[in-house]
């Protein structure tokens, strides 16, 4: 496979692509339900769950600076921030008994709910 | 610009449980038309279905750097979701009574990922601030020994943040991975609504005795005292092994 030089963009849990004197982007990878894995010297490579053998591999200028985007993608999906909420909010409810959403007023939510959401 | 619509299909329809769903009616781009959709916001994603049991959703919205809000229309219960930007377009949709277009507006607004992230913040901001204690009971020096990583706990939790130092009776313990998970947190006596110092919490680890969960309750201060600085002692013992690398 040919490496091609891409600048590269982590926006909130989607990963954008650009040709490096383009300003808009070529694509963009949805990083949910994805697997960031470490491959070999300053690569790591993300692969997706329903397609496990397909992977997008990406080759950094050094080990220090792979290490920091495979941390990074790890940490990108809207889901991995949901559990680290829903985490937290435990936590303190076990602390305090008091539950830390409820002076939002989003104690209600759906999406902060324990356990599985009302569908 | 290219996507990788598997994955985005997958997503939608996979069953993880969705933010909210239901039928709503979208107005069309070109014609005005509303057209009955089916739509589930999982995250910061509105993906939208021809019907309900559809395999593939039809399209989706990206719900960041946008405003819900209620609009005009010759619809009833009308709502519009609106991006900034000159090539943006404004999606007006409409729920088919008054409480469907409440809980839509209040989920839509609340789906983006920054959103989240800001909570999330909060949460751990307050989190920090209880573990080190308000008053400052659990002081000492934030300096901590570096990222400890719980590689036993189960990879779906967030990893936390790292063991502070034991300083003044602070305890090291987990409040929610249970029996036989190594704590990874502390915590101190945080004050009550009076600002007066509450107690050391109970231990809230529990040790399985002939199969059944034994709480230990502390007996005097000196020996809480006592029996959190072995296991302190012992835990970052633990941890600097795992540092330096297994032993030849």
């Amino acid at each position: 496979a040919v490496l091609k030089k891409r600048l590269v963009k982590l926006v909130v849990n989607f990963l954008f692509y650009f040709r490096t004197d383009e300003a808009e982007p070529i694509g963009a990878l949805l990083l949910e339900h994805c697997r960031i894995t470490k491959e070999e010297e300053n690569v790591f490579s993300i692969s997706f769950i329903e397609e496990p053998e397909r992977k997008y591999c990406f080759e950094c200028a050094s080990e220090e600076q792979c290490q920091e985007w495979v941390e990074a993608l790890k940490r990108a999906s809207y889901e991995f921030l949901r559990r680290s909420l829903i985490f937290y909010r435990n936590e303190i409810q076990k602390m305090t008994g008091k539950d830390p959403l409820e002076q939002y007023g989003i104690s209600e939510e759906t999406r902060f709910q324990l356990g599985t959401h009302q569908q | 610009m290219k996507l990788n619509e598997r994955s985005l299909a997958f997503y939608a329809t996979c069953d993880s449980p969705a933010d909210n769903s239901g039928f709503l009616y979208k107005r069309g781009e070109r014609h005005t038309a509303y057209h009955r959709r089916w739509f589930v916001l999982k995250g910061n994603m509105l993906f939208y279905f021809e019907e309900r049991e559809s395999r593939e959703p039809v399209g989706v919205i990206v719900l960041e750097g946008c405003n819900v809000e209620l609009c005009d229309s010759a619809e009833d219960f009308a709502f519009a979701i609106r991006f900034g930007g000159t090539k943006s377009r404004t999606y007006v949709l409409a729920a088919e009574s008054q409480a469907a277009m409440e809980s839509w507006v209040k989920s839509l607004s609340r789906a983006s990922f920054d959103y989240m992230r800001l909570v999330v913040r909060e949460l751990e901001k307050q989190l920090e601030e209880m573990r080190w204690g308000l008053a400052g009971g659990c002081g000492g020096s934030r300096e901590s020994p570096g990222s400890c990583k719980p590689k036993q706990c189960p990879e779906r939790l967030p990893a936390l943040p790292t063991i502070p130092p034991k300083e003044n009776g602070c305890a090291v313990w987990n409040n929610a991975l249970g029996v036989g998970q190594p704590p990874d947190t502390s915590g101190c006596g945080g004050n009550d609504d009076e600002g007066t110092p509450r107690p050391p919490p109970l231990p809230p680890r529990r040790r399985v005795l002939n199969g059944e969960a034994v709480v230990e309750s502390p007996s005097t201060f000196c020996q809480l005292h006592e029996r959190y600085s072995r296991e302190v002692a012992r835990l970052r013992q633990d941890w600097l092994e795992k540092q330096r690398g297994p032993r030849p």
